[in-house]
């Protein structure tokens, strides 16, 4: 442990209470009773919103196109079973403020018949781009939380001429076992997709990073990766934030990404063990991206478990089927502890970005009883970005939003380490939101500010033309009277 | 005679340097608005008389003299604020600022007649329509000056507040539970 800390290649991080073994033993539920009703939020990605492409009342079938994706950057949406679309409407999205979102309601017939698809026999005889399309047409986005789409990353790889491929294994969330299951079950689906991803980027080698605290999932990993020698399977310490993709990339390549590029721009791309398996099943079976394995833990949860669910369950249904004490439910977090959101209410759909939903008691939380900074620096020495947490929570406490974003406001990824570690419970990641929120609301106000000067300036310059024009006709119209009296006069002489 | 030399040279010198700084003083002239037409270039230019003053170049000069806080500006928010605060080189306390509620005027389309007076004053041309048509206001150019509200015979276009949606939701501030310190009663406390 000590040449850990000594390490050059992890900053920050701590080792967080894990809380896995409440799942982590437990194989991937498969008997969740399909529900009546599925609700489909048309976004459930980084980018624009897909655009619903069905009526109401329309037939569809499991896997049927719902929604197709808009612009450079977006995702489409599919039917995760098959029945009749009853609603688009709004409704409450998965979000901390849970306010509506356009959201698609399918009315499960019950049979769950599978769209028709035509298979590709060998899909290394694909050409890459062809690989990306059919991932962008099967709606995978990035699984572990991140819902880029996919495709768009592939295309970015091939661009920018990458040479190796991560694949996130690391689930470095607490209570979160849903990639941990996955590998140690469908170990050979996911390397599968690997090589499928390796060929639709152009790619030469594979490094698979699994947290040490998964010796199962990496046995398994690691035979189904014996036949391919061009993929590896790793084994890296069990530290949060070690799923953060610039953390994995440091410790496995030592290769540092630079601030505001991509990591394809060094040579490298991430990728979810979860994406991994979702490309396998678009690209071997012609299955969209319709559902999802979720880990559903926590102290309120009597029968914590690993269930794959179609997307658009409500949580309040995979509540039911999990035993969640409603009584003893504090706080309710979507995705892990960490980094997750805390919901409002469980009338809400499970999306693609839903890793976990937990249930938490009042002890698992921390005190909220807030305490003045003692300045222990704590919350630097873990800061996996290297940055200064308890000084750009002073600025903002203040107001100096400047000066916060001066000390590397926009460079925090909202992991919650500094949160965590703080003996004062002081709520650093939500001064961190709130001020990054803010920034971003005085940018748009100054960008609007900017365009109000131009549509006055517009306004102005045609308000004189007008005048102008009008001027110019009075003097035509005045001057074509005084002609007019002019002849009638050399009429009346002649006359 | 190195007296006489001495004086002047020395006269010679202080009427030549004199010269320069009187030419240098008519043509380097620097006019003391400048700063006025900065602060006017950094407002919005709508002249909506929001702050009390008939418009954005009487609101820079009150600026510039000192008789304007720099939060005057409600359409510029406190983005504006401080950018003014950092141009005139004042210590800004945003920290009292209560930050307007955003409004956005909205045409109630049963009581439009369709008289295009709206339109007409809008200084953004965030209102379109034409006569006998129902008009209707573009949220994004609306800057909530009123002026239209004003005009408007039937009283259809009314402030809304702006709607909260996916898309505009920002964390919250978080609220803070320590007590302020207050130097003298804590001197008190602990003495």
């Amino acid at each position: 442990m000590l040449n850990l800390f000594g390490s050059k290649r992890i900053r920050g991080g701590v080792h967080a209470e894990e809380h896995k073994s409440l799942t982590s033993a437990q194989a991937i539920a498969t008997d969740f009773p399909l529900p009546k009703r599925l609700y489909i939020p048309v976004q459930q990605h980084v980018g624009k919103p897909a655009e619903p492409v069905i009526k109401v009342g329309e037939q569809v079938l499991k896997g049927q196109l719902l929604a197709h994706s808009q612009g450079m950057v977006s995702a489409p949406v599919h039917a995760p079973s098959s029945g009749i679309i009853i609603d688009v409407n709004e409704y409450p999205a998965p979000h901390p403020s849970a306010l509506p979102i356009r959201t698609i309601v399918l009315e499960t017939d019950g049979n769950d018949k599978w769209l028709e698809s035509i298979l590709v026999a060998d899909p290394f005889t694909l050409s890459p781009e062809d690989i990306s399309l059919r991932v962008g047409a099967a709606g995978i986005v990035g699984m572990g939380g991140a819902t880029f789409p996919t495709a768009v990353k592939l295309n970015m790889g091939r661009e920018n001429k990458i040479h190796t491929l991560l694949i996130n294994g690391a689930e470095c969330e607490p209570y979160l076992t849903c990639d941990d299951r996955l590998m140690q079950e469908r170990a050979e689906q996911i390397i599968d997709g690997v090589r499928i991803m390796l060929h639709g980027m152009e790619a030469g080698d594979a490094i698979v990073a699994i947290e040490d605290n998964k010796p199962e999932a990496f046995a398994a990993m690691l035979t189904a990766a014996l036949p391919y020698p061009f993929i590896s399977v790793r084994q890296i310490p069990t530290r949060y934030p070690m799923g953060w993709d610039r953390q994995l990339i440091r410790y496995i390549t030592g290769l540092e990404v630079p601030v505001g590029s991509s990591s394809s721009e060094i040579g490298v791309t991430i990728h979810n063990v979860g994406t991994a398996y979702a490309v396998h099943n678009a690209i071997r079976h012609g299955q969209a991206l319709v559902s999802r394995i979720v880990t559903v833990s926590g102290g309120a949860v009597i029968k914590p478990v690993n269930v794959e669910v179609p997307l658009g369950t409500l949580i309040s249904d995979l509540f039911n089927f999990c035993h969640v004490r409603p009584d003893i439910t504090a706080r309710i977090i979507m995705g892990g502890p960490m980094m997750g959101d805390s919901l409002p209410h469980i009338n809400l759909p499970v999306v693609k970005a839903t890793s976990g939903i937990l249930a938490l008691t009042q002890s698992e939380l921390k005190s909220a009883d807030e305490q003045p900074c003692i300045r222990c620096a704590r919350c630097v020495s873990v800061c996996p970005a290297g940055l200064l947490p308890l000084d750009m929570a002073n600025n903002i406490r203040n107001n100096q939003l400047d000066a916060a974003v001066d000390l590397g406001l926009k460079d925090c990824i909202s992991c919650g380490t500094c949160s965590y570690v703080c003996p004062s419970n002081i709520p650093l990641v939500h001064y961190f939101k709130y001020a990054s929120g803010e920034v971003m609301a005085r940018q748009q106000a100054q960008h609007k500010s900017e365009q109000t000067k131009r549509l006055m300036d517009d306004r102005n310059a045609r308000m004189e033309r007008i005048a102008r024009q009008q001027q110019e006709e009075e003097a035509a119209r005045l001057a074509a009277k005084a002609e007019r009296e002019r002849k009638k006069a050399e009429q009346g002489e002649a006359a | 005679m190195y007296v006489l030399y001495a004086i002047i040279s020395l006269t010679l010198l202080g009427l030549f340097l004199g010269l320069l700084l009187g030419i240098a003083g008519k043509y380097l002239k620097v006019e003391s608005s400048a700063i006025v037409d900065e602060l006017e270039a950094l407002m919005p230019g709508s002249q909506c008389g929001q702050c009390g003053f008939p418009g954005c170049r009487p609101a820079a000069e009150a600026l510039a003299a000192g008789q304007a806080p720099a939060t005057l500006c409600p359409p510029g928010g406190s983005a504006l604020a401080e950018q003014i605060a950092a141009l005139l080189g004042i210590d800004l306390d945003l920290n009292d600022v209560k930050e307007p509620e955003a409004l956005v005027a909205r045409v109630s389309e049963a009581t439009c007649t369709g008289c295009t007076r709206c339109f007409k004053v809008c200084p953004t041309d965030a209102i379109v329509g034409a006569p006998k048509q129902i008009h209707a206001v573009v949220a994004d150019a609306c800057i909530a000056c009123e002026k239209c509200v004003a005009v408007c015979p039937t009283e259809c276009l009314q402030m809304h507040p702006v709607e909260v949606t996916l898309r505009n939701w920002r964390w919250p501030k978080p609220t803070l539970d320590i007590p302020a310190r207050t130097p003298g009663i804590r001197s008190n406390a602990l003495c």
